[in-house]
């Protein structure tokens, strides 16, 4: 079974999905500027329950964003972001 | 299929949304379309003005616009990857510092001083629960003390004891916080000074606790 060839992005095309994934990024970048400092204020304050629980969400963030990171340069690369 | 005349309106444009392709079929003699060009290949200058209005030099020094436009974005995203991952070993920061805490375990008990030594309405300095960090005891009546951290919540600055004003006064921004309860009243600081639970034997005044608050 072959795979179906696929033509790659325009500049439009392009364009579009790096606006996109910019929108997103900014989404998670300004969640996480809010998650660090709640968080830093919380544990100044001496709670302490909800250091960990922060961590892992900001670096559940983190993943998303390297992810679409790598999707672009997979697009630069491959002209698609997927095989 | 050279020699079929071309059509009076002209050669159109192949791309597929060329207007004027309306009701042409599979039939159409390949003539009918203008050369073929890589749309991906015509550099589209920032003024976009066609080419051929273009100055001179730009042929030498070309700038695709939306290729431009999309490194920028792409350096942009690249630089948000990266604030985000810093973002991240703040908060793996906050954690291990959280760790390191907690390792240290309850702070000592300390004597401070005599009740005798501090005057009603006064306050004396002392280091707790470490020679680095400076606090304040504070005497508010015959048998009421107070101990705070001698710490702005703000940025840090030393407060000054105002037992006139009964407050506590952060010089570097104006904050203020309450004397008896550490609570900020005024100013850019949010959180309550952290207090240092005392402990009463004789009359000897031991610090015993450290306890940060959040409101």
């Amino acid at each position: 079974m072959t795979t179906p060839m696929r033509r790659p992005f325009s500049r439009e095309q392009r364009a579009t999905v790096i606006y996109g994934m910019l929108s997103f990024v900014i989404i998670l970048v300004v969640l996480q500027l809010w998650l660090l400092t709640a968080t830093m204020n919380a544990w100044l304050g001496g709670d302490e329950s909800i250091v960990w629980p922060a961590a892992a969400a900001s670096g559940a963030c983190f993943a998303l964003n390297a992810g679409l990171y790598r999707y672009l340069v997979r697009m630069e690369r491959t002209g698609r972001g997927t095989a | 299929m050279a020699d079929l005349p071309l059509d009076a309106r002209g050669p159109i444009d192949p791309a597929l949304n060329t207007p004027g392709r309306e009701g042409l079929t599979g039939t159409a003699p390949a003539n009918r379309y203008a050369p073929t060009v890589d749309r991906e290949q015509v550099t589209i200058a920032p003024n976009f003005a066609p080419p051929q209005l273009q100055p001179a030099w730009r042929q030498d020094f070309p700038i695709d616009w939306p290729q431009d436009l999309y490194v920028e974005r792409r350096d942009f995203m690249k630089f948000m990857v990266l604030t985000s991952a810093a973002f991240t070993l703040g908060q793996l920061w906050i954690g291990a510092h959280n760790w390191y805490r907690r390792r240290q375990g309850r702070p000592p008990i300390l004597r401070i001083a005599s009740m005798d030594d501090v005057a009603v309405g006064a306050a004396i300095g002392f280091t707790y629960p470490d020679a680095h960090q400076p606090c304040l005891l504070v005497r508010l009546s015959a048998t009421e003390f107070v101990a705070f951290t001698q710490t702005c919540t703000h940025l840090s600055c030393a407060v000054v004891p105002r037992p006139a004003e009964a407050s506590f006064y952060c010089p570097c921004h104006e904050g203020r916080f309450d004397l008896r309860t550490g609570v900020p009243t005024a100013g850019p600081p949010r959180r309550p000074l952290t207090r240092i639970v005392l402990d009463m034997r004789g009359r000897d005044i031991y610090a015993v606790a450290v306890e940060e608050r959040t409101a």
